[in-house]
């Protein structure tokens, strides 16, 4: 965080720009056809600037925020190996500074969208631990009742619209919701301001269509909208630089650079620092809640594990990783509340601890709790469960015995 | 993707009037009461619908490809959004996928779109959209969110529109499961179907026929809605249970013209529900004539038909005397010469030879 602590900010790996703080200017000029540059700028905290940049309770709360990411995800990995929990699990150690700093930087009102590296998105957005478990479980206590697993987490009472296993899928979703905000408030008359949404996705889905489509539309309507790109080099074994042309005239291929190539700011943000995501953040949400449009965050970020636990993660440089490794954000932001003195050793073990009994109590909360029975088979596939039809006889299907028994032959 | 405008196609219709003409006779088949009430046409119906129940319910919105100041390529929203505003007649850029998902997105919190294909067949480019999120999103998350969205436009064989901009996308969408497929046919249903697609929680792929817009009808007030489950008997019979839909209801009442006149005594009846079949009048049918013989516009593979075939012959097996017929179009590309585009559907002389030979002769009975 603070650029005279040499140490955190280390040499980088060969494929990673120098150039980490990077903003597209959010010049918003009255001009319709506003031009957004890119320039540098210094980083949010002065080396000896007497406020600190954020309190020592959001402080506090990112530092739980993450740490709780990094247990849950280490205890899925153990679960998975010990058979609780089965098919594709993509864990997200590494990377929570980008969903700390952002998810939490919004409010409650506000929405996330994910991919299916969703667990750690749902636990910053509030969804309790012990529902993501008991999802990943396959149990009925489980946020999407065991009918969604690990890539589809919804939360509709956090506003977590989900985790999509389709890359890009998720991206229209987002933009849905940000039109839904804007009409709430434009057309229905209800609030003074937009709820803003942030989806999230890597840097392959930045070669999906679904991607531009969204750019375009949310710059064309202004929408409410932050489009948060986990940049962490390998989409499963494609480096980031064989699947992306450079554009731009750049040397390399610097996904937010195409923020102003749609009329949006384009930002790149160090990604390990979650105080540095947080501010970035912070300015993406108040331009969207005030009408001013989208935002295209970039964060340079990594995964320590593999894509899923499936992945042998055989194609990536030991270099490479025990480079990211020493950049971890938690014990960056440890050392940063421990320097600034906005926490004590105490004060972090507390949290850690707090965290530990979470995750511990959600993993024999999903061990108790108990498994779907046969009669959920048939009861979220249509909200109005005429859809499944006028039967032989007269009576709709869903008034048919062996109906709420999962037993009924719908077709 | 140019695509012929309604008012060019209508002019089409007519210019060919000399041929066999299909728009000619479905007017004489149709069974319109003669009223006092000023009909309409279909594409009036529809905007009516959608009028009304826009007004109804500020939620309720549209969305596509020159809906808005354009008024819809073929005239369904023709002056909405000078009544609702840009933002609830939102005219989208060309990106089927990208704003069928921004649809579903903002069906998921709290709003009712009404998402517009300009021609079924560009819904191809949404069809990730369509199947994942939109027909499965409320099962994998449990219930939490919906996604009351009406999916609708111009399907099925025109004028010499060519292959791509002829094409019947409810054999395609069939198997997705969470959403209901419902094909409007008559100025009359098409306006009450619209109007509970729309008030539904489920989703709804509605399909409308490019060769429709422009039959004439009466229309139900703003108070008639209709079951969007349930079949429609358009003829009473006893020879044999024809099941159709969409355009070719009128190919098939063209033909039961003539075979009444032979003596035969069809009974018609239009699926309107796609997906669902209503088991309960298709079932009454068929134990009454105990033949079927089931016309589509779609492919005969994969088709409604074989769906329905299926069906059939698995719960209705021992109540038939004779094997389902399907008359479906040909598994060819549609092509563009009037006569092979012709020789690709169903047409009413298939019908009437259908039935001959299903319910055999007619001079014993007389």
């Amino acid at each position: 965080m603070l650029s005279s602590k040499g140490a955190l900010f280390s040499k980088r790996p060969g494929n990673v720009t120098s150039k980490s703080h990077m903003w597209g200017g959010a010049k918003v000029s009255s001009d319709s056809r506003s031009v957004f540059r890119c320039q540098a700028v210094v980083p949010a905290v002065k080396p000896n600037a007497s406020a600190p940049a954020v309190t020592p309770e959001v402080a506090k709360d990112l530092y739980y925020d993450m740490v709780l990411g990094r247990e849950f995800e280490d205890m899925c990995a153990q679960m998975y190996y010990r058979g609780k929990m089965f098919g594709f699990v993509h864990l997200y150690c590494g990377q929570e500074a980008v969903s700390s700093g952002i998810i939490r930087a919004l409010e409650s009102r506000d929405y996330a969208c994910s991919t299916y590296r969703d667990h750690v998105h749902a636990l910053s957005k509030g969804v309790p631990a012990r529902e993501v478990m008991a999802e990943l479980f396959g149990k009925k206590t489980g946020c999407c009742r065991g009918q969604g697993g690990s890539m589809h987490m919804f939360s509709a009472k956090n506003n977590f619209l989900g985790g999509y296993a389709f890359i890009g899928e998720g991206i229209p979703i987002g933009l849905g919701a940000a039109f839904q905000s804007k009409y709430k408030c434009d057309v229905l008359g209800e609030g003074n301001d937009y709820a803003v949404t942030a989806s999230f996705f890597g840097d392959g889905t930045c070669n999906v269509g679904q991607f531009y489509e969204c750019l375009n539309m949310a710059s064309l309507y202004k929408l409410p909208h932050i489009f948060v790109v986990e940049n962490n080099k390998w989409a499963i074994g494609m480096s980031h630089a064989r699947a992306t042309s450079s554009s731009s005239g750049d040397q390399d291929p610097l996904i937010y650079r195409k923020g102003p190539a749609f009329g949006m700011p384009g930002v790149l943000v160090d990604g390990m620092d979650v105080l540095k995501v947080r501010e970035v953040a912070l300015e993406a949400i108040a331009r969207a809640r005030s009408g001013g449009g989208p935002t295209l965050i970039e964060c340079e970020t990594y995964r320590f594990r593999g894509h899923s636990l499936a992945d042998p993660d055989e194609l990536r440089s030991k270099d490479e990783k025990a480079a990211y490794a020493a950049r971890d954000p938690i014990p960056q932001l440890k050392q940063y509340m421990l320097e600034t003195s906005m926490a004590t050793e105490s004060d972090i073990k507390d949290i850690e601890r707090r965290v530990m009994e979470v995750v511990d109590d959600s993993v024999k909360f999903a061990d108790e709790s108990p498994k779907p029975e046969r009669g959920q088979l048939l009861e979220n596939v249509f909200p109005d469960p005429r859809g499944f039809g006028i039967a032989d006889g007269g009576r709709y299907r869903y008034e048919l015995p062996g109906f709420s028994s999962g037993t009924a032959a719908v077709s | 993707m140019l695509l012929q405008r309604h008012g060019s196609s209508a002019k089409c219709m007519s210019s060919r009037h000399s041929r066999q003409s299909l728009m000619s006779s479905r007017r004489g088949s149709l069974s319109v009461t003669r009223s006092q009430k000023k009909q309409i046409m279909m594409w009036e119906a529809l905007r009516e619908a959608i009028d009304e129940e826009m007004e109804k319910d500020p939620t309720v919105c549209v969305m596509g490809e020159d809906v808005g100041h354009y008024g819809g390529s073929y005239k369904v929203t023709f002056g909405l959004y000078k009544k609702y505003g840009d933002m609830r007649v939102l005219d989208t850029p060309i990106c089927e996928n990208g704003f069928m998902g921004m649809g579903i997105g903002a069906a998921m919190t709290g709003l009712r779109p009404i998402v517009e294909g300009m021609n079924m067949g560009f819904l191809l480019l949404a069809f990730n959209q369509i199947s994942n999120n939109c027909g499965m999103l409320h099962y994998t998350s449990g219930g939490q969110y919906k996604t009351p969205v009406v999916i609708r436009g111009p399907g099925g064989v025109g004028r010499q529109l060519g292959a791509e901009h002829s094409q019947r996308l409810e054999s395609y969408f069939q198997s997705i499961p969470g959403v209901q497929l419902v094909a409007c046919s008559t100025v009359a249903n098409s306006k009450a179907l619209l109007k509970s697609a729309i008030r539904s929680e489920n989703p709804i792929i509605f399909f409308e026929h490019v060769l429709l817009y422009n039959i004439k009808g009466d229309a139900g007030g703003p108070d008639v809605y209709q079951s969007l489950e349930s079949a429609e008997l358009v003829r009473e019979g006893t020879d044999v249970s024809i099941f159709t839909y969409s355009r070719m209801r009128y190919v098939v009442m063209q033909a039961a013209q003539e075979l009444e006149k032979k003596g035969y005594n069809p009974e018609v009846i239009d699926l309107i529900s796609l997906k669902p079949f209503d088991m309960d009048t298709i079932s009454k049918s068929v134990r009454k004539t105990r033949r079927v013989i089931i016309v589509e516009e779609c492919m005969k593979t994969g088709g409604i038909g074989a769906s329905l075939s299926a069906v059939i012959n698995e719960s209705l097996f021992n109540d038939l005397d004779h094997e389902v017929v399907r008359l479906s179009s040909q598994d060819v590309p549609t092509a563009y010469a009037y006569e092979l585009e012709a020789a690709t559907i169903v047409q009413p002389s298939q019908v009437v030879e259908a039935v001959e030979r299903v319910v055999g002769s007619k001079l014993a009975y007389v």
